[in-house]
């Protein structure tokens, strides 16, 4: 490349960073600014709002939900997801493409519309089962579903499922064994990449509480807004921090460790899960 | 671009003339002349990060030189960007355009031209011809060859009748067989039309076989330039001689102006050389084996360890107590040297040229 | 060992246990089908049902003329305005940050840093996102309020923040990144040599792009600004958070419809609104798909 286009591609490559990284980050910035105003007009900086997280009931019950449909979601998945995901490769491998295909669904129905299918089921979960708030993790089971499909479809694509498991077997290890003393040691970064991005996913979900009528924390945060803007801006700001310091540690630690020459593939997996919840089609908002 | 047609003594004279380039604190030329006679092919051969793709680069005007100039056909070319100074240019690999198909990436030249549509078709189809791909004409590049990509690459480069031809490693990414077939193609076609040809390789058995002159390039330098056979018979450098072709590496003590090895005394390409311990370097066509008389141990004794076939020659490891040798001499002479023969090396009295470095005494 | 071979080599030594065992590995998928069974395609089918039934249970197709109604067609309109908007800025903003990163580094510090960061704010979305804007450019904004101190007021006639262009800015938000993440592996299938060889044939930048660079990516751009229409039009979150009232775009009408009086009392409407949006984001998809498809033949 001659000199004069590497100045110019550096000074386009400058320009575009600075704009986007300020319209990016300025937003941010605004909320933290905003949070930490004084309710009086000239009043001094403070971290009132930050203080009135613990003392608003609703924000503290909605948090402690969200934080136990987040556990509860992520548990179910892995003990739905990951024994399935093993059986069909060992013994089902034609029905590989048919399990993808279904986990793929929900990225090419909205939340939004699925919702309107799922408010008749729950009116009727909520007669003959339960009207607890933690129902909701039935629906958001779905909601992860394709984003922890593909961060758990590359960890078994990583490793030799077959030989291992026959290994295992030979040895004289139950099914139970193999999954738990084999499999999930053998995949632990993408299963922990598959539990964080649903954790982030379920943190911050909003459209089926919302219509579903159960406060979680989204709701929650919005609602508070109209009573008490500053402390429901200092709580969204806290819950964005987290699923930013998950998402991170998703897209740097979370991935597995893989020889210097195989370098790009790792970024290429990493795109794929990140494009997967890039592609979330609306589903968080 | 002219418009007469393709054949011999259309090339014109290259020359580059000190040209140096530095990447941060790295050299990658430290000043390069070069003249390319009108309708040569010239070879740049050279370790990876010698400066020989450098060299091409500037020429081709992709990068810029910190000092020095190129001249083409007696045109300062140095400050003329990439797509004004006329160079066809074949890449290592994938550089077909990939929507287009052979037909339409042999076009797309003469299109940047403004050759009209009829004219560029017949041209293109008759590039593809002198390429031997003609019935490949409208095919995408994946659905090609890695050889016949490179064909197509060559047609394209050469579609718009360039001044000059540069090759960046064409053959690197090709297998062994195909590389061979490709290379003598690549030289058949350069004869024909008679461009002046820059050929930048790593791979020495390719050098010496397709250039008219070979530059051997290390460390931004230019070592020796000459034709093939001078390059392999007489390299100027040791570097030259170890790079190119299989090279004994054998310790041995300078005294005014001989190398003594194991008791044989051979002379010196520098004659000028210090007097002192050495480590000669000698080519193994230049080490015979001999099975004679009562083979008592000595010096020059060892015992036949691996014989390798090469068609007509034969390449014998020979081990001598302290290191191995390595002999190079007519299958006719070596059918009776089994391993465990015990032999007596007769080395030829050609001009030897010392190591610059005193690492083990073994061949290399 | 493959699966057939097991049972089979089973069936042979023990046929009882053996055809036991054939049975039993069935069972390690029933709760998987029964699950999404339950709450993936059961929510589908009500929809589809619903939309083509009436209170009562007739058939009707009743519900889908519904959405000519006026307001609807209106919020489809606005609907499809700020997806193609949003989709537009975001992908031309996404494009430019793209070839930003791919002209670096590969595995520089600044390339990891915009990729995940990109991978945080496709994710972001909506009631935080509002907040977000609203203390930003919102009335009591600091960005709003230090361009207003300084002679610059946005705002001369109305707050257009809680109105589409509103949506549009925001939605850009998340736009962006997310072309970043889909638009970036097929600029890095874009070999350097091709423009080598472009200038080595005679060509400049322009020429470059419009017969190389531009037709190679051409299909990858225009794949990854429909997956980004689908991303907006299906978004919900982020607009009820901002607007609190009426239903400017489709997926407020489908809330209210659920949410309120006419809605139990045209339970299909509803449904028939939810299955028009399906079947968009189906049709955007798949198209998405078959583009995506294509470049990766030529860039790999």
């Amino acid at each position: 490349m001659t000199r004069s286009r590497r100045f110019k591609l550096q000074l386009f490559r400058i320009t575009i960073f600075i704009v986007l990284g300020a319209f990016f980050l300025v937003p941010i910035g605004a909320m933290l600014e905003f949070s930490t105003r004084g309710n009086a007009i000239n009043a001094p900086r403070n971290l009132d709002a930050w203080k009135n997280i613990v003392q608003t009931p609703d924000l503290v019950s909605a948090i402690t939900a969200s934080l136990e449909l987040a556990v509860i979601t992520c548990l179910a998945m892995l003990v739905l997801l990951l024994p399935t995901m093993v059986w069909v490769r060992l013994r089902f491998p034609q029905l590989n493409r048919a399990i993808e295909f279904i986990c793929l669904i929900p990225l090419t129905v909205p939340a939004i519309a699925l919702v309107v299918g799922m408010v008749p089921i729950y009116r009727w979960i909520n007669i003959n089962l339960s009207d607890s708030i933690l129902t909701l993790a039935f629906a958001y089971l779905i909601l992860v579903l394709p984003y922890s499909y593909r961060a758990l479809d590359a960890g078994l694509s990583a490793i030799d499922l077959k030989t291992l498991s026959e290994a295992a077997r030979s040895l004289g290890a139950r099914w139970g064994t193999v999954m738990l003393r084999v499999v999930v040691p053998n995949m632990s970064s993408a299963i922990l990449n598959a539990s964080l991005i649903s954790v982030a996913l379920v943190l911050g979900e909003f459209t089926f509480a919302n219509l579903l009528a159960y406060e979680n924390l989204q709701v929650a945060i919005n609602y508070v807004s109209l009573v008490d803007a500053g402390t429901s801006i200092a709580v969204a700001v806290a819950a964005l921090l987290f699923a930013f310091a998950l998402l991170m540690i998703l897209s740097f630690v979370g991935r597995p460790p893989v020889p210097v020459a195989k370098a790009e593939d790792a970024d290429f997996e990493l795109g794929k899960t990140v494009s997967l919840s890039g592609g979330l089609v609306g589903r968080a908002r | 671009m002219t418009t007469g047609a393709a054949g011999p003594g259309r090339g014109v004279e290259v020359r580059l003339d000190d040209l140096q380039r530095r990447y941060g604190n790295a050299t990658a030329l430290a000043g390069l002349t070069l003249t390319l006679a009108p309708g040569e092919l010239v070879a740049l051969l050279g370790p990876s990060g010698c400066g020989k793709t450098t060299a091409l680069r500037l020429l081709a005007g992709l990068e810029e030189p910190d000092s020095g100039r190129v001249v083409v056909d007696g045109v300062d070319v140095t400050n003329v960007p990439a797509n004004r100074r006329d160079i066809g240019m074949v890449f290592q690999a994938y550089s077909l355009f990939p929507h287009m198909s052979a037909m339409r990436n042999v076009e797309f030249g003469m299109q940047l031209h403004d050759v009209g549509p009829a004219e560029r078709r017949k041209r293109a189809g008759d590039m593809l011809e002198l390429v031997g791909l003609s019935a490949h004409a409208h095919k995408y590049a994946h659905q090609m060859s890695g050889g016949q990509q490179q064909r197509v690459a060559l047609a394209r480069a050469l579609a718009i009748e360039p001044k000059v031809l540069l090759l960046d490693e064409p053959l690197s990414a090709l297998d062994a067989k195909v590389r061979s077939r490709l290379r003598d193609e690549i030289r058949r076609v350069q004869l024909e039309v008679g461009t002046t040809t820059l050929f930048v390789t790593h791979d020495q058995e390719e050098a010496l076989a397709i250039a008219d002159r070979v530059g051997v390039m290390n460390a931004g330098r230019l070592e020796q330039l000459g034709p093939p056979t001078t390059i392999y018979s007489r390299p100027a450098t040791p570097f030259v001689a170890e790079f190119v072709g299989l090279t004994n590496r054998l310790a041995g003590v300078v005294k005014d102006g001989e190398v003594d090895v194991r008791g044989a005394r051979l002379p010196l390409v520098k004659p000028d050389t210090p007097n002192g311990p050495a480590i000669a370097l000698v080519r193994p066509e230049a080490v015979s084996l001999v099975v004679d008389g009562d083979m008592v141990p000595g010096p020059l004794i060892g015992t036949v360890i691996a014989t390798a076939f090469l068609g007509a020659t034969s390449r014998i490891t020979v081990d001598m107590g302290d290191g191995t040798v390595l002999a190079q001499m007519p299958t006719s002479e070596a059918g009776a040297l089994s391993a465990g023969t015990r032999v007596r090396l007769a080395l030829r009295k050609d001009p030897v040229l010392i190591a610059r470095d005193e690492s083990k005494p073994t061949e290399a | 060992m493959t699966a057939a071979g097991s049972t089979a080599i089973a069936a042979a030594g023990r046929p009882i246990a053996g055809s036991r065992r054939l049975s039993l590995t069935w069972v390690g998928l029933v709760p998987f089908f029964i699950y999404t069974g339950l709450f993936l395609f059961l929510p589908t089918l009500i929809i589809v049902v619903g939309s083509l039934t009436t209170k009562d249970g007739a058939f009707t197709t009743a519900n889908f003329s519904g959405i000519a109604q006026s307001y609807l067609v209106k919020a489809f309109g606005a609907s499809i305005t700020i997806s193609a908007a949003s989709a537009a800025i975001g992908a031309i903003g996404g494009a430019l940050l793209a070839y930003a990163v791919a002209t670096g580094n590969p595995r520089g510090i600044l390339r990891r840093t915009v990729t995940s960061a990109s991978g945080v704010f496709a994710q972001f979305g909506g009631v935080t996102l509002a907040f977000a804007f609203i203390d930003t450019v919102g009335y009591t904004g600091v960005v709003y309020l230090f361009l207003k101190d300084h002679g610059l007021d946005f705002y001369p006639k109305c707050v257009w923040l809680y109105d589409l262009p509103g949506l549009i800015l925001i939605y850009t938000y998340f736009q962006i990144p997310l072309m970043l993440i889909v638009f970036l592996p097929a600029l890095d299938g874009i070999r350097p040599q091709w423009r080598e060889a472009t200038e080595s044939l005679g060509g400049d930048t322009w020429h470059y792009w419009r017969y190389v660079a531009g037709p190679l990516l051409a299909p990858s751009f225009l794949g990854c600004t429909l997956l980004l229409f689908a991303n907006s039009f299906s978004a919900y979150a982020t607009a009820a958070a901002l607007i609190t009232q009426g239903g400017v775009i489709v997926p407020l009408q489908i809330a209210n419809l659920l949410t309120s009086e006419t809605g139990r009392a045209a339970p299909g409407l509803a449904k028939s609104l939810a299955l028009a949006m399906i079947v968009v984001v189906l049709v955007v998809t798949t198209l998405y798909t078959l583009l995506q498809r294509r470049t990766s033949q030529w860039v790999r």
